[in-house]
């Protein structure tokens, strides 16, 4: 990130960290015990800042015996997102079980349908061979559209642009990972007649980087009001481990590592919170191109990007809907 | 049929699904209509390549050539006459 871009994210962005945690810790208490009448909170941990920020505080709002952290893997995540969970849940002394996904997973086929979907594009895809799907276009003015990328047991990475057809059929595959953890988080809330704490931030709410049903679906979301950059700042000043403070967000949903701005947003965090941040205070595109330190085209393609994808992810944000009328 | 009630069929019954003809412009911005999202752009080229057996490369990705009825036209056109002046290998 470039000096003006660190310098505008700093001061655009800063909060009060101790007031901003009390006012959430108060909200979720309100929403848990007094709205829902639940006896406390399941938080679906994945190693990442999101949940754990929102682990911490929920374990401060409610006491860590009446939190549960999950850690759900599969044999495609990341090693260090089961540590990173379990360093998240230890370092606020909140309890925590594993539940590996694996074999549901298999079961229900997500891994084969999905593998089916990428041999359409390479033939010779299979064991040994990683994928992950990044994003194109976007800020040089053309189109965002999905490429898949492949590694070769050898190590060499292929890409080509996804057809609409195995496009749609990777992603619904993969969906099963987010869905069945979301199963999952609820079947302990059930058992143990808790609420359901959903981990997106403000970003990843507006932009629709979640699964409808899936990561989407919580009984509360504590931080969707705050920027990642925000989260960050809660993080540290939550004492989280610093491995957690510092780590760049993941997918953890591909075999190939993946970051979310090469899925989904196309330019890092800060930049992309900064962006919405402006654009959400209506300052024009030569404002964000001053504070991005990039030209008054980019940033013009930038606020393009960020309401179409608005526009896109309604479906997403949606919730079901009825027919307004008496029978 | 020609190259633009083809593009204007698929655009009105496949992104759109309506059945009936609508007043979309021929020069109107189909992201601007919310036509046109990331996926639509996949279904789109899907379109193209298999109606008009063309191949869009990744660089052509762009408004200019994708974002209204007129700029498909015009590409696809542009794109026909290309390859059919272009030696056969």
């Amino acid at each position: 990130m470039s000096g003006t871009s660190a310098a505008a994210v700093a001061s655009c962005l800063a909060l009060d960290a101790n007031a901003e945690c009390r006012r959430i810790e108060e909200g979720i208490r309100d929403i848990v015990v007094r709205r829902l009448h639940r006896r406390g909170a399941i938080v679906g941990v994945s190693g990442g800042v999101d949940s754990a920020v929102c682990l911490a505080l929920s374990t401060r709002a409610l006491g860590a015996e009446r939190v549960l952290a999950l850690l759900m893997p599969e044999r495609e995540s990341s090693d260090s997102s089961s540590r990173l969970g379990e360093a998240a849940a230890r370092s606020v002394g909140a309890p925590f079980l594993v539940e590996d996904l694996t074999a549901a997973l298999a079961g229900i086929a997500c891994y084969d349908r999905r593998d089916r979907a990428i041999r359409n594009v390479f033939p010779d895809y299979g064991p040994g061979w990683k994928n992950k799907i990044v994003l194109g276009g976007g800020q040089d003015g053309q189109f965002h559209h999905f490429r898949l990328v492949v590694r070769d047991p050898f190590g060499v990475e292929h890409t080509a642009r996804l057809p609409h057809r195995e496009y749609l059929e990777i992603v619904a595959a993969q969906n099963f990972k987010q869905r069945l953890r979301k199963a999952t988080e609820y079947h302990h809330a059930d058992r143990l007649n808790y609420a359901v704490v959903g981990t997106p931030n403000l970003l990843e709410y507006d932009q629709g980087f979640f699964v409808k049903n899936g990561d989407g679906s919580a009984d509360l979301k504590p931080i969707a009001h705050l920027y990642k950059t925000q989260v960050y700042a809660l993080a540290r000043h939550l004492g989280l481990p610093e491995e957690i403070c510092t780590s760049s967000p993941t997918t953890d949903t591909y075999t190939l590592a993946q970051g979310q701005d090469e899925f989904f947003f196309g330019l890092p965090y800060p930049q992309m919170d900064l962006a919405l941040w402006s654009l959400d205070r209506g300052d024009s595109p030569e404002v964000l191109a001053a504070r991005l330190g990039l030209g008054s085209v980019e940033a013009a393609h930038i606020y393009e990007a960020i309401v179409a994808k608005r526009q896109a992810v309604r479906y997403l944000q949606s919730p079901p809907l009825g027919l307004r009328y008496a029978p | 049929m020609d190259i633009k009630a083809r593009v204007r069929t698929f655009i009105l019954e496949d992104l759109l699904m309506v059945a009936l003809p609508t007043d979309l412009a021929d020069d109107a911005s189909l992201r601007k209509l919310s036509i046109l999202d990331s996926t639509g752009v996949l279904e789109l080229v899907a379109f193209l390549e298999q109606a008009f057996g063309i191949q869009v490369k990744d660089g052509e990705l762009l408004p200019g050539n994708l974002d209204s009825v007129d700029a498909i036209v015009s590409y696809v056109r542009e794109k026909l006459g290309f390859q059919v002046a272009e030696p056969q290998a």
